[in-house]
């Protein structure tokens, strides 16, 4: 103590604390849209901007941006990180398109530095320590469900060079979703769940849902319009289907208190955006058909995704909103029943089903609809079948009205018994207004006993196949600045007016594999000690017994018996 | 009809005899090949460990020899006793902790004449503060003593004793003595007991292995010797509506913490890094107190501040050492000013604790609002110098670098920015090596009665090095102690350690092959019965047999 008196007292000419700007901020930003089958999508996003270079080594010093992920990009030099935790899936067919699908089950894909030596070392302790700090089983991936994509998955932030040996694709189907996945996701926002739109975050509601989506992206962007430096952007998203008609009581009419059991009350005071979109588009009909309460600040009019969406904003940044009451409660009430609300299929969605029977062989069948009206467009394919069914790639066919459709792209790396999955990509062109059918056949591979999951009788899961498309939109849309355009419309880059980018997941297939009875190998071994002591029994009889030849005595008890027989029946004994 | 009988009897005898020989042949076979191939191919794959170099390593004898070398100046001593120089001397302390731990403090000291480099040096007049002391480079863990003439004017009169930032003290000579080196001897003493380790720095370095019932609480302050540290600040405000809390954290960290960290990095790696987390509130309500209109936190109610804090804190994700937290908290406007009372009631002045083996917490209040101030969040520069004054000192406190009392007239040179002086950390060497050796003692036990409890275990080959490599590094490290190498000894303790965490903590241990016997036996039965019955029955019935006919030949004759 008096030591470090001394110390410091050397050192008491220190220079005022000069003022620098801060060097990271916060959005965050909620998005509620009706769904056509009557449902409400939640989407939350928190956006953590850092102007700072994470990948310098010593020390570190953290302020909005979360400590535990910071320190595992410097360490294992990422230069990407997406990682999605999802419960349900997304039925694109009656929820139209989503602002940002992920696949059933956990889902982790990293782009490293180009300066990293060992891709497959990093990748594992990298995705065992996502497994500690989010508590998911992602310490269960491992070469047999990784795979390194060439084409579907591309840097969404600044990237310089895109080889895709620094790229880990991993999908683990089976990955349940609940409230210890929640929690550390929630702890790594500045504000916590205590202000701001987190507030909302309170996971019995969460997950008393159809649908319940958590994702942590983490990229380099352009710090600003020169983009000569950049920046580090952590995205947490969080998307909930909330099935409105078993909570509200067939009705569709919903509010903020009624969905969350809560009302907001103030903005996070770390954030320098804070804002809920409500999507009021009509549909194209003149009458409007709903009303939101309270009255919106403004109005803000965007296309998304290939069609003009208009969306009331409140921002809870702005005093005037907490003047007139002191909680924010939003409400949304249609004015007319309307059961008739037919969903314009979306432009772009696809379908997955396993068929066949018996244990033997099978096959995998994904239908990918292009509903555009008149334009074709080419759709990127990933498919990654574990190894354990055994693809035919002769018998890979791809029908389109009919005819055969040969894809322009494909790459396929085939499975390796325990090492790694089957991997097949392909670059498919999908004519206007067309089905397109992809078949391959498979067979099941027998397992060793101790590789079946505890409920081997379930089944194994395959993960979904991806698809990601550039989907040409109806209507024209707009170049936007980044940074002023909503958050849910600005992960993926659009690379013009014309066309927004896609990607989508199937459903994960469920697959049954020849089981078998688990108290075989005891069973085995009593059968073969048996039939070896037996054989050994005799042999040894044989060899070591002496044989004489005996003289007929009396008889034994059966001649004896039969005997008494014949004399009851006055025959001669024997 | 008789001569048949006798063929057929001789022709069964033959029959007798070879199916003796067959059976006779098959316990052979059973016994010579079938017994050892069953052994080996059921056998678990042990590599052969040292264990009774680990059973020595269990009793520690902790040979811990301090070179020191008193130079004498010009005139200190008395004709009689200067011809005697240069001579060598040795004393000798031990300490025995329990019948398995003990501790015997060894000290060389070598008397001799100073050089004339030295002497210049030594007959200087220095001012008040700065003493030059001679320059030398002394090897960690030795001591340099030089003894001056009792009027010399290198250190200020009322100073008998002077104690350097690196590894050398000076010690005025009485005068009027005709014994000086008695005097001297004594005064020798005292100095290393300041400058080298204590009897209580190496006693709290094993408390692992010795009862609690010895020791104080201080032992328990520090943290465990590890191979790497990571240090981190965090500032809790839990009302960022109203405080809007900046603080120099990098500066700071550049300015003091880096000074004292660079001396250290030679015993660990340290690492750190520092976070703002906001909304994070301590576990307690504070008491207010209407006399000073503040808020009290007393101290029995510190206790439950950490916990609820520490799971805001976040766990390290990049490396397993330890973590150093040290906490500065902006308590809540509501909740200002707070501060933290002792057992006694009085307040701490500090305004911060210390958890033991965890970190430290401050609290910081921020300047009651002016009235013309209404404008919030209020912006709040957290001066730097205040906080760092206390996380510095309780990072000390958790290193283990105790403040050790001085004698009476004796002086301390300051460490400068330095952070650190060469003997301070020298003692910290000391404790840490003979704590490392303790641990490798213990680990290496432990391990070592877990693999021969259990015998089912597997230890490959890499496991088994690892454990050779472990003792062997001990042991050096225990040589080395005695050879007053001390530098050499922790790292030679340091490797120790590594190895054998390795193996202690290798996964391949924890493949362990389950068989319990029952199921064993489930698996052998219908295998080795059937087999094993029909030829034990043969051969008893052999040995009968050749029991009988042994008779029967007695009998005859």
């Amino acid at each position: 103590m008096e030591q470090a008196k001394a110390l410091l007292g050397l050192l008491l000419l220190v220079p005022a604390l000069a003022a620098e700007p801060l060097r990271d901020s916060l959005r965050e930003e909620l998005l509620l849209s009706p769904l056509p089958s009557g449902d409400l999508a939640a989407t939350f996003q928190f956006r953590t901007r850092w102007d700072s270079d994470l990948q310098r080594e010593g020390v570190s010093h953290y302020r909005l941006f979360p400590k535990a992920l910071g320190q595992l990009i410097s360490k294992y030099s990422v230069r990407e990180l997406h990682l999605s935790l999802t419960q349900g899936f997304w039925r694109t067919r009656s929820w139209g398109q989503p602002y940002l699908q992920a696949p059933a089950g956990a889902e982790l894909w990293v782009w490293f530095q180009d300066s990293v030596a060992d891709v497959d070392k990093a990748w594992k302790d990298l995705s065992n320590i996502l497994s500690g700090i989010f508590c998911a089983s992602l310490n269960f991936i491992d070469s047999t469900n990784t795979v390194t994509p060439t084409a579907s998955f591309k840097p969404l932030g600044l990237a310089n060079a895109t080889d895709h040996h620094f790229l880990r694709y991993a999908v683990l189907p089976r990955e349940v979703v609940c409230t210890e996945n929640l929690t550390p996701w929630k702890k790594l926002l500045p504000c916590s769940s205590k202000a701001g739109l987190a507030v909302l975050l309170k996971a019995e509601r969460l997950f008393h849902s159809s649908y319940h989506s958590q994702a942590v992206h983490i990229r380099p962007i352009c710090r600003d319009g020169a983009c000569l430096t950049s920046s580090w952007e952590l995205r947490q998203t969080l998307t909930v289907v909330f099935d409105s008609f078993a909570t509200g009581q067939g009705k569709k009419d919903w509010s903020l208190f009624k969905i969350f059991s809560r009302t907001l009350t103030e903005a996070c005071p770390l954030a320098s955006q804070s804002k809920i979109y409500v999507d009021i588009s009509s549909k194209g009909q003149e009458n409007e058909l709903l009303e939101v309460t309270p009255a919106p600040q403004s109005v803000h009019e965007a296309s998304v995704q290939g069609n003009r969406r208009t969306y009331a904003v409140y921002d809870l940044l702005d005093p005037g909103l907490f003047n007139v009451s002191r909680s924010l409660n939003v409400q949304l009430k249609w004015k007319r029943p309307q059961d008739s609300l037919d969903l314009a299929a979306p432009v772009l969605h696809a379908q997955r089903y396993v068929s066949g029977y018996g244990l033997q062989t099978g096959e995998i069948s994904t239908l990918v609809y292009n509903t555009h009206p008149y334009r074709a467009f080419p759709v990127l394919l990933l498919e990654t079948v574990p190894w354990y069914l055994r693809l035919y790639i002769h018998t890979l066919t791809i029908i389109t009205k009919g005819k055969e459709n040969k894809p322009s792209y494909i790459h396929y790396q085939p499975a390796q018994d325990r090492r790694r999955p089957h991997l097949l990509e392909m670059l498919i062109q999908l004519p206007a207004n067309s089905v397109t059918k992809i078949t391959i056949q498979f067979e099941r591979a027998l397992l060793k006993w101790t590789e079946y999951t505890p409920d081997p009788n379930h089944g194994f899961y395959v993960s979904p196949s991806v698809l990601s498309a550039l989907v040409p939109s109806i209507i024209a849309m707009k170049e936007e600045d980044e940074e002023l355009s909503p958050l849910f419309a600005s992960l993926f880059p659009s690379s013009d007016g014309s066309s927004y980018f896609v990607r989508l997941y199937t459903e994960p297939l469920l697959v049954n594999l020849p089981t078998p009875d688990f108290s075989m190998p005891y069973n085995v071994i009593c059968l073969t000690c048996t039939v070896v002591a037996v054989c050994y029994g005799s042999f040894y009889n044989l060899l070591t017994r002496t044989f004489h030849v005996e003289e007929p005595s009396r008889g034994g008890l059966a001649k004896r018996l039969a005997n008494i027989i014949r004399k009851m029946r006055g025959v001669p004994p024997l | 009809m008789a001569a048949s009988a006798g063929v057929t009897g001789a022709v069964d005898a033959a029959e007798k005899a070879r199916g003796k020989y067959a059976a006779l042949s098959f316990a052979t076979i059973a016994v010579v090949v079938g017994l050892p191939l069953w052994w080996k191919t059921t056998a678990t794959d042990r590599a052969s460990l040292p264990y009774s170099e680990i059973a020595n390593l269990d009793t520690l004898e902790f040979q811990l020899t301090v070179p020191i070398s008193v130079v004498f100046a010009k005139g200190t001593l008395p004709g009689d006793q200067e011809r005697k120089l240069p001579f060598r001397e040795s004393q000798e302390a031990e300490t025995p902790l329990n019948p398995k731990t003990s501790v015997t403090a060894h000290y060389q000291i070598s008397y001799r004449r100073a050089t004339p480099q030295e002497e210049q040096a030594l007959s200087q007049v220095s001012g008040q503060d700065d003493v030059v002391l001679p320059a030398q480079e002394a090897p960690a863990g030795s001591l340099t003593i030089f003894v001056i003439p009792p009027g010399s004017h290198l250190l200020p009169q009322v100073a008998t004793m002077y104690i350097g930032k690196h590894r050398s003290a000076i010690i005025r000579a009485p005068g009027g003595t005709a014994d000086v080196l008695a005097v001297v001897r004594t005064k020798i003493q005292q100095v290393t007991r300041v400058m080298s380790f204590s009897a209580e720095s190496i006693t709290g370095a094993l408390s692992d292995r010795i009862p609690i019932l010895h020791l104080g609480t201080e032992w328990k302050r520090p943290f465990k010797s590890s191979l790497g540290y990571e240090i981190t600040f965090s500032l809790l405000n839990p009302d960022p509506k109203t405080h809007d809390v900046h603080w120099d954290i990098e500066g700071a960290i550049r300015r003091y913490v880096e000074p004292l960290l660079n001396k250290l990095r030679s015993v660990a790696e340290i690492s750190v890094d520092s976070q703002i987390l906001y909304y994070a509130a301590l576990g307690v309500t504070p008491r207010f107190d209407a006399s000073s209109s503040s808020y009290i936190l007393g101290a029995h109610s510190l206790p439950h501040v950490i916990n609820p804090v520490e799971a805001r804190l976040g766990s390290s994700a990049a490396s397993l050492f330890p973590v150093l937290n040290f906490l500065l908290y902006v308590p809540e406007r509501l909740h200002s000013p707070l501060y933290i009372q002792d057992k006694d009631g009085a307040a701490v002045s500090t305004n911060a604790f210390h958890s033991p083996r965890w970190g430290g917490i401050m609290v910081y209040n921020v300047e009651p609002e002016a009235a013309n101030e209404t404008s919030f969040p209020r912006r709040v520069d957290v001066d730097m110098v205040r906080v760092m004054e206390v996380f510095l000192a309780q990072l000390r406190l958790l290193f283990g670098i105790l403040p050790v009392p001085l004698p009476e007239d004796a002086l301390l040179e300051s460490f400068g920015n330095e952070g650190l002086s060469a003997w301070e950390l020298d003692r910290l060497l000391w404790a840490r090596t003979v704590e490392n050796v303790a641990t490798v003692a213990t680990t290496l036990t432990s391990l070592a009665q877990l693999l021969e409890k259990i015998s089912n275990i597997v230890i490959q080959e890499d496991v088994a090095s690892q454990v050779f490599h472990a003792v062997e590094s001990a042991q050096k490290a225990l040589l080395d102690l005695g050879l007053g190498h001390l530098e050499s000894a922790f790292q030679a303790s340091k490797e120790a350690v590594m190895s054998s965490e390795r193996a202690f903590f290798d996964p391949s241990l924890l493949h362990l092959l389950y068989f319990p016997d029952d199921q064993k036996f489930a698996i052998y039965i219908p295998l080795f019965l059937p087999m094993a019955v029909p030829i034990l029955l043969s051969l008893v019935k052999i040995l009968r047999e050749a029991r009988q006919s042994k008779k029967d030949s007695t009998k005859m004759d």
